[in-house]
């Protein structure tokens, strides 16, 4: 048996072709991104190397801030809204019926993809002629507001789209993880004279604290990268009051090519998610602690 | 008398919380599936419908022809073939070669098998913007750009994290005894692969295959840079280069929107469950 299942060329046939799939598509980007950061470089002409003037630039680029402070606004948001979602999935966890189906209509529009949803959201956020202001007018608002070209409203507008994405997405993984609480505790609990709240907050949300935890990393560094949505319903805009910073290293790569800069800017969105990544998972570690 | 009337009392407390509940959960429903059926009436509108009339109206002619229309002249039937090629491609090399992966992680004995699915989680974390230069780079150096080729690659590498990590959970659960039977009869590496595991794992290799599906249906990105003519687009750079062109014409636009959305749909309807339960596999244990 052991002979047999450790055959190191058997092993190298079935991992490496992956692997090296992985390293050249993921791994190596991910060093020359932080390299190319180094380089005034057009994409097409010379490279030439400026060590760390782009990554200096990006300290004191304020186009640059403003669009980590809508990411992390975003990331605060989804956390936020986290709350909801498990509300929602505790009460489907009682005595609902169709819970079920409930579960899977909230999940839909998470199956669509960012750009129809974003498509989709324009035409309901049209000042004119959209879903919202039509029934905002019904209901007697008389100069409701133009949405995604209003500065004000575009990251509000932005973020319920987003929300109508995600809720699905969340509510069945807490769910998933509600439905592994053994059921004799819960009796147990009911015997004792609980009232579902208390079985709610005492008894099922601290043993599925490792999933909140999982879910909040998810939301953070989901809307830390969080690019598709923004980029096609208002392309970073009106004038850069909804630029996050996937987008605006999209724009500067890909649209302005500057790729060396472009390719800082990625850098530091990676350096940024790690290090939330890390951050929650300490800062919540001790909680966990505490807990227990 | 005073005890049943509070008891009384309670249970009508207890009506009105449900009924609260339930409408509240109504409500979501709602909002989560009316976006849609909005979408699908005004599809089938014209114009003169759209600007003139209630958002909320039932479609008056019911515009199929706004369907047939973007399909031939909207180049649709050109993107939704591609998708269909690139999507079924990935999936089919990305649940094999994450099978292979899992399986010698899980049932082959070897040192670095810890430090190798390491790799391949941290893998997950990684976001997409932060290797696009480089990975545009390269596909230029080996000629692959404006090729399919780079997108089923990239969808391959980006998707294999997940892939392994749902199909992991399964494996672990699986038992050893045939397996070692197996290796008792002389049975070859290979042979207990394909002829044993794999079968074995159909019920969760088929979560896998519609996660991986609908993942690789709404990518945007990758064809987004990689890919510069028509004929290679998937459906979601083609409807935003439609909604370029047809800016005004919302029936189009929402006929387009609906072909990109009902193979999803579909796919939806017959397995939900599977999806469901892709989803709470690749985030509860990851």
């Amino acid at each position: 048996m052991n002979k047999v299942m450790s055959n190191k060329w058997i092993i190298a046939l079935y991992v490496l072709p992956s692997l090296i799939l992985l390293g050249a598509l993921v791994y190596i980007p991910i060093v020359m991104t932080g390299y190319y950061g180094m380089m005034q470089w057009d994409g097409i002409g010379e490279m030439s190397f400026i060590g760390l003037d782009n990554y200096i630039h990006l300290l004191q680029d304020s186009t640059f801030w403003f669009s980590a402070r809508n990411s992390f606004l975003l990331a605060l948001f989804s956390t936020l809204s986290l709350i909801m979602y498990l509300a929602v999935s505790l009460v489907l966890s009682g005595k609902i019926k169709g819970s079920d189906l409930l579960r899977k209509i909230y999940l839909i529009p998470m199956l669509l993809s960012s750009v129809a949803i974003a498509q989709l959201w324009i035409k309901i956020y049209d000042p004119n002629n959209g879903m919202l202001n039509s029934l905002l007018r019904t209901i007697g608002v008389e100069n409701p507001p133009a949405w995604l070209s209003d500065r004000s409203t575009v990251l509000i507008a932005i973020f319920i789209a987003i929300i109508w994405q995600y809720a699905g997405f969340y509510i069945i993984i807490y769910s998933a993880a509600l439905k592994g609480i053994p059921s004799s505790l819960i009796e147990a609990a009911e015997i004792d004279g609980a009232t579902p709240l208390q079985i709610a907050w005492k008894i099922k949300v601290p043993l599925i604290s490792g999933v909140i935890k999982t879910t909040v990393i998810l939301a953070i560094v989901g809307s830390l990268k969080y690019f598709d949505l923004i980029f096609v319903m208002t392309g970073g805009g009106p004038n850069g009051a909804s630029e996050v910073i996937a987008s605006y290293m999209y724009k500067e790569a890909f649209g302005r090519y500057n790729f060396g800069y472009g390719s800082a800017l990625g850098f530091a969105l990676l350096i940024l998610a790690l290090l939330t990544t890390w951050v929650i998972q300490k800062v919540m570690a001790t909680k966990d602690d505490i807990q227990y | 008398m005073t005890v049943l009337s509070a008891v009384g009392e309670k249970n009508s407390l207890k009506r009105i919380g449900y009924a609260i509940l339930y409408l509240v959960l109504g409500l979501i429903a709602v909002f989560q599936i009316y976006p849609l059926i909005w979408l699908f009436f005004f599809s089938l509108k014209g114009n003169a419908e759209i600007f003139g009339r209630s958002p909320f109206a039932l479609p008056e002619g019911w515009l199929w022809e706004n369907y047939a229309r973007v399909w031939t002249s909207g180049n649709m039937n050109t993107y939704f073939f591609n998708s269909v090629f690139i999507t079924v491609s990935a999936v089919v090399l990305t649940v094999i070669l994450a099978s292979f992966v899992t399986f010698a992680i899980t049932r082959m004995n070897w040192k670095l098998n810890k430090f190798v699915l390491l790799l391949f989680m941290v893998g997950y974390m990684i976001p997409i913007h932060s290797t696009l230069v480089p990975l545009f780079q390269f596909f230029l150096n080996l000629n692959l750009l404006d090729n399919p080729v780079s997108i089923v690659l990239a969808y391959t590498a980006y998707n294999m994290p997940l892939t392994i990590m749902i199909l992991i959970g399964f494996y672990r659960t699986l038992p050893r005894e045939i397996e070692e039977a197996a290796v008792m009869d002389g049975c070859s590496v290979h042979r207990i692969f394909f002829q044993i595991t794999l079968p074995i794992t159909t019920p969760v290799l088929s979560t896998t295959m519609i996660i991986n599906m609908i993942y690789n249906w709404n990518e945007f990105v990758f064809v987004n840079t990689f890919i510069s003519s028509d004929r290679y687009k998937t459906l979601t750079v083609g409807i935003q280069n439609f909604v370029g062109q047809y800016l005004t014409d919302w029936g189009a636009i929402g006929a387009t929107l609906m072909i990109s959305i009902v193979p999803i749909l579909i796919a939806f309807f017959f397995l939900s469950n599977r999806i469901v339960e892709g989803i709470a596999a690749g985030s509860v244990k990851g």
